[in-house]
């Protein structure tokens, strides 16, 4: 059974990007193949002891990759642009103010909302591991658990922004945000210019992934349309 | 311990690729060794922190030359090797080889949800006196635990201030020890970029950790 032939999909440097050199020095397809048929192998031992239940895992993935997602944390932004009470409520006490929206639990169990503005702009990390406020956000991407992005978020914070695109002047402070405890943060970026009169569901669409986590802004009405 | 996971500061890694629309995962067995980490903590009783010490324990090159989901995985082998859940032999030959060690839960697909929604909340009821308030200015202790410790090295040896107090929370270095939760109060902390990394570091960045009380000390 574990030695069904897998799906030729080249091991790619998306995987980890800290990954690199070793992908490059050997075959993709015997790498894949060797940890798919592990994993395999784990999963039909621990089910056969009684010890996992292939539902709940089944369960479990589909919750992350259909359910929780970016769109959850464009919610919340959305609806604190809109309403300036729940705006302070979300600051003020952000594990309290997200649960209202129904995001509670695993890895969003203490949660910070840092609020960028026109003085400040505030950029997320986790140098240790891959802390990251998964019911806003959902698993995080491959760059934010990397070395690249691990090792100089809290070093040289303006040269990874530039890597995303990201260019603020040369006067306005950053706060980097090592997420080293089980605090959760999630950033509330600045509203676009020209939205004025939006509704939630409209603004929502402006919030991407990376503006919650510092390394992207809002899209402005022009590049959302 | 200063493990290959202690990153920030490190350099020579090269520019941070971001993938556009990238999936959730990239691979199926991404997808079973991420959902196989979290049912497993049921029956093998192991909490967070004893997780991330697992993949912190692995050969500071095998740490970085890994996959994030292959780091999981062997983070999770070890756990289930220490509490005798499933031997190398059996992953070799890729069935069950020996009786089940009984296990007290198992996470059945009915209780997933409910698991998910109630999380792992760390604050607990405090115990001591909270020593620091907000605005005071703390040293990250010069500390070098050979056990797990979410104190990050860049950190040691230098002044920041307090900016916010979180209530007490189970600490990671005794709970990944086996050595029970010790609640301690969590402070944030920031630093100006100057005193982590000398004076040629851009003024206009600061940077935070979430430090427990013993890290720190009163200047």
């Amino acid at each position: 059974m574990i030695a069904r032939a897998l799906p030729n999909v080249a091991l790619s440097r998306r995987q980890n990007d800290m990954h690199d050199e070793h992908d490059h020095d050997h075959d993709h397809g015997s790498h894949l193949t060797e940890v798919e048929l592990r994993v395999r192998a784990i999963e039909s031992i621990l089910v056969a002891k009684g010890y996992v239940d292939p539902k709940a895992l089944d369960l479990l993935i589909e919750t992350y990759e259909t359910r929780v997602g970016p769109h959850n944390g464009a919610r919340v932004v959305a609806r604190a642009w809109a309403d300036p009470n729940y705006k302070d409520r979300l600051l003020k006490d952000a594990t309290a103010a997200i649960a209202e929206l129904g995001y509670t639990g695993r890895q969003g169990e203490h949660m910070v909302a840092v609020e960028n503005t026109d003085r400040v702009h505030n950029l997320v990390v986790c140098t240790l591991c891959s802390c990251y406020p998964w019911p806003v956000l959902g698993l995080p991407p491959v760059w934010y658990k990397s070395a690249p992005y691990r090792s100089r978020a809290v070093l040289d914070p303006r040269s990874v922004l530039a890597e995303f695109g990201v260019t603020l002047p040369p006067d306005k402070e950053i706060k980097v945000w090592d997420s080293t405890a089980e605090i959760r943060y999630l950033v509330l970026p600045q509203r676009p210019a020209g939205t004025e009169a939006w509704s939630e569901d409209k603004l929502s669409a402006l919030v991407t992934r990376d503006s919650m986590i510092g390394t992207g802004l809002a899209k402005s009405p022009a590049e959302a349309s | 311990m200063n493990g290959a996971q202690d990153m920030g500061g490190m350099m020579g890694f090269g520019p941070v690729s971001a993938e556009q629309d990238e999936p959730v995962f990239h691979s199926a067995w991404e997808r079973r060794a991420f959902a196989l980490t979290l049912a497993m903590a049921a029956p093998g009783a192991w909490n967070i922190d004893q997780s991330r010490a697992a993949r912190e324990s692995l050969h500071p090159a095998q740490y970085l030359a890994k996959s994030y989901y292959e780091l999981w995985l062997a983070g999770l082998e070890k756990l289930m090797a220490e509490r005798g859940l499933i031997t190398a032999e059996e992953i070799a030959a890729g069935k069950s080889l020996q009786a089940a060690t009984p296990v007290a839960r198992v996470l059945t697909a009915e209780r997933v949800e409910r698991v998910l929604a109630r999380g792992g909340p760390t604050e607990r009821v405090a115990v001591t006196p909270q020593r620091f308030q907000v605005g005071e200015r703390v040293l990250a202790r010069n500390l070098h635990p050979a056990g797990h410790t979410r104190l990050p090295r860049y950190v040691r040896g230098s002044v920041g201030r307090v900016t916010h107090v979180h209530g007490a929370h189970v600490l990671p270095d005794t709970n990944a020890a086996g050595r029970g939760e010790q609640p301690e109060w969590l402070y944030t902390v920031r630093f100006a970029a100057q005193e982590l990394w000398g004076e040629a570091a851009d003024r206009t960045v600061s940077v935070s950790v979430d430090a427990f009380e013993s890290y720190l000390e009163a200047v």
